[in-house]
């Protein structure tokens, strides 16, 4: 159960990274390494943009946010994928798709303009963007994840379009404060198998150290068919940064400063 | 009636001026800043169309600068040129530049019984299209767009096309001052009516491989990738478009030749075919970048080009932009860095003098760095993440952090390699240790966003003996 260097490894894709990057989600892949490193597992980051083959196996699949314009050249490229991507969930390969990248990952993305940009149908969720002039969903978010362990997930959200979950699909959380998915229901973000669709930004992983041990773990599980042992590292820094952003979040809805 | 209305409006306007001029006084007195606001908002509340009536004061006109990075240096730079060539001038100096910040400008030059016969206003990117039929400027100067305060903009595509129909829209005709390296703006030239002066960077000597990874003007309006010949800053740089054939247009206004040392820059500067050496107090290629903005902006107005190389010689730093103090015996320079390409443009700076070398193998930066997440930070602190904090891996010797967001901070620079000494959220506590921790002889680098900058200011110009920025101003 190991890879040639002697230790576990995990083998992630980074779909678009000089594409849907507008809003610092590489932060997930810089918290990611780390953290691998820190557990003593090996972290092999493909990055894969405009035009690129996906590698032939993947643990972990990473997508961030763009904006309209970003998609619309991401969504045809992405198309090519969408039979793999599918294919690989099904095999309970982990993946994080956060803002636009979660919309891409959804069935289909409707702009303001009406354009309709196709998903991969990862998600069974639908996503539509109201009128240029209708207020974006922007705000400190606290939410609380239905994945076991998790727990509390902090981020900042930003967004035009309003996603749907279709019948029967998880959220990956439960909005304390936010907007989440459309500002109506609780919902946050999507999941199904190990596959995460989220708004959050922050960058997430950083500071919510939890989802990112999570992910490893999913990614090693699917790579060796079980979890190797892993050591207890603390982390206080993003514990601190944590605790930090939930306290700003909590305090900005007392005083509703949205 | 209509003289009736005419009585009523006149009366409006002179109950907003005076209102403006007791909250500018009152806002001295208490100690609470310039009034560099409070004032504004005063009367813009009172008489809406103030705006209007008090720019029509600058008899010579307005020059507005706008654009992410940069705004205030280059205000500051115009300025000094416009005095240089014996003409008063009226300027947001510290950076308020909302319409509150620039009608307190033109209500604090009043009070002081100044008459500035040109208006030199750096206004906000967003704030910019619904104020430009009230401020009609001569020129308007476009420095740079990048990726900022998403929380408040929405997305940076937003900012350039609200640039664009306002240009379409706007019938005065003011010249554009252009940045020919940045391929966001330059194409401005074809939405606008008036004459058009670009600027821009000639020196290969100093270029990149690549874009940073947080670069914003990836695809042309065509669809199709930017190639890039050279990169200067961000995403700066020679630009050209294979697929529909548009490129980055030939700076009527360059620098060339190019040397960058410890505390400033030297460079040719080629004023529409007239060249000029210029020695620049300030360190790192942004401030060139501003200065050439300031140096075309004055060429629009018709300035030698002489008067202008020896303004930008003896300009000095804008407000917190590079400032120099001395406290307790030792020095400390305050860096503004808000947004990714700010922040690299800091970091490349700090890093390319620093440079451990043969002689001094030991990292030698000391630095105290702060993060807020106040409405004129940025609510979201992600930005961070698109920061290429990297750079100071090796390069710091001590590093204190601090702000309201000093916790993220610090686990951004752990990520990024950089050993953090010290999380301090507490501005005057972290100042002291960060002042304790410096060697006799070194220098202290202070970082900030832009109400952390303010808080560590005010602190350090007290300590330090140096009067408030408005007053200091109000001297001149």
């Amino acid at each position: 159960m190991s890879d040639v260097a002697g230790k576990p490894a995990i083998r992630v894709v980074w779909l678009y990274p000089e594409l849907m990057n507008v809003y610092a989600d590489r932060g997930n892949v810089i918290a990611l390494g780390a953290r691998c490193a820190a557990l003593g597992v090996g972290c092999e980051v493909t990055r894969a943009g405009i035009g690129d083959p996906l590698p032939e196996e993947a643990d972990l699949v990473l997508i961030g946010g763009g904006q309209d314009r970003e998609q619309r050249r991401a969504a045809p490229d992405l198309a090519r994928h969408a039979e793999a991507l599918r294919a690989w969930v099904a095999e309970d390969a982990a993946m994080l798709a956060v803002c636009g990248g979660f919309q891409l990952f959804g069935r289909w993305y409707r702009t303001a303009e009406g354009e309709e940009l196709p998903g991969t149908g990862v998600f069974d969720v639908t996503t539509v963007a109201p009128p240029r002039d209708e207020e974006r969903c922007i705000g400190d978010v606290l939410a609380r994840s239905t994945l076991e362990g998790v727990g509390e997930v902090v981020g900042f959200e930003n967004h035009g379009g309003r996603s749907y979950l279709g019948p029967g699909v998880t959220p990956f959380a439960h909005v304390e404060f936010g907007y989440g998915n459309n500002g109506a229901d609780g919902a946050e973000g999507a999941r199904v198998r190990e596959a995460i669709g989220t708004y959050l930004h922050g960058s997430l992983l950083p500071r919510n150290p939890a989802l990112t041990d999570h992910l490893i773990r999913a990614a090693l599980r699917h790579r060796y068919g079980e979890e190797p042992e892993l050591p207890e590292v603390p982390d206080p820094f993003a514990d601190r940064a944590h605790r930090t952003a939930a306290a700003v979040a909590r305090r900005r809805s007392r005083r509703s400063e949205r | 009636m209509a003289a009736l209305a005419t009585m009523t409006n006149r009366l409006r306007t002179g109950a907003a001026l005076i209102a403006g001029a007791a909250a500018a006084e009152a806002s001295r007195r208490l100690g609470r800043g310039g009034g560099t606001a409070l004032p504004g908002l005063v009367a813009a509340t009172i008489a809406p169309d103030i705006t209007a009536q008090l720019v029509r004061r600058a008899a010579a006109g307005t020059v507005v600068v706008t654009g992410t990075n940069g705004k205030t240096t280059t205000a500051h730079l115009l300025a000094e040129c416009a005095r240089a060539a014996g003409s008063d001038v009226i300027a947001n100096r510290s950076g308020s530049n909302l319409e509150r910040g620039i009608v307190s400008a033109f209500l604090a030059e009043r009070g002081n019984g100044v008459r500035g016969s040109l208006g030199v206003l750096e206004v906000d990117e967003a704030a910019l299209p619904p104020l430009l039929p009230a401020l009609a400027p001569r020129a308007i100067v476009f420095l740079n767009l990048f990726r900022d305060q998403l929380d408040r903009y929405g997305e940076v595509d937003s900012v350039a096309e609200g640039w664009e129909r306002m240009l379409i829209a706007d019938a005065s005709g003011a010249t554009l001052v252009l940045n020919s390296d940045d391929p966001s703006i330059a194409p401005l030239a074809d939405a606008g009516r008036g004459e058009v002066v670009t600027f821009g960077i000639e020196d290969d000597g100093i270029a990149r491989g690549g874009p940073d990874h947080a670069s914003d003007a990836r695809f042309c309006r065509c669809g199709a990738p930017f190639r890039y010949d050279a990169v200067f800053v961000a995403h700066a740089g020679r630009w050209r478009c294979d697929a529909c054939g548009s490129s980055r247009p030939r700076p009527l206004v360059a620098a060339h030749e190019i040397e960058q040392f410890e505390d400033g820059s030297r460079f040719a500067l080629d004023l529409a075919g007239e060249r000029i050496e210029v020695e620049l107090p300030l360190q790192g290629l942004y401030p060139i970048y501003n200065a050439l903005g300031a140096a075309a902006a004055a060429h629009a107005l018709g300035l030698d080009a002489p008067v202008v190389a020896r303004a930008l010689a003896g300009a000095g730093p804008a407000f917190g932009r590079q400032e120099r103090f001395r406290l307790r015996g030792r020095e400390l320079r305050l860096w503004l860095a808000k947004n990714p390409a700010g922040m690299n443009a800091v970091l490349r700076a700090l890093t390319a003098a620093g440079t451990p070398s043969e002689d001094a193998p030991q990292p030698r930066l000391h630095i105290l760095a702060a993060l807020n997440d106040g409405i004129q930070d940025g609510r979201d602190v992600s930005w961070i993440y698109d920061a290429d904090f990297e750079l100071l891996a090796g390069h710091a010797a001590s590093v204190v952090v601090s702000g309201d967001r000093a916790d993220d901070l610090a686990l951004r620079l752990r990520l990024a390699g950089v050993r953090v000494d010290l999380v301090q959220p507490h501005r005057a506590s972290a100042l002291d240790e960060a002042l304790h921790r410096l060697p006799a002889g070194e220098r202290l680098e202070v970082i900030t966003t832009y109400t952390a900058m303010l808080q560590l200011r005010e602190i350090i110009a007290a300590g330090s003996g140096v009067a408030p920025y408005w007053e200091r101003e109000r001297r001149q």
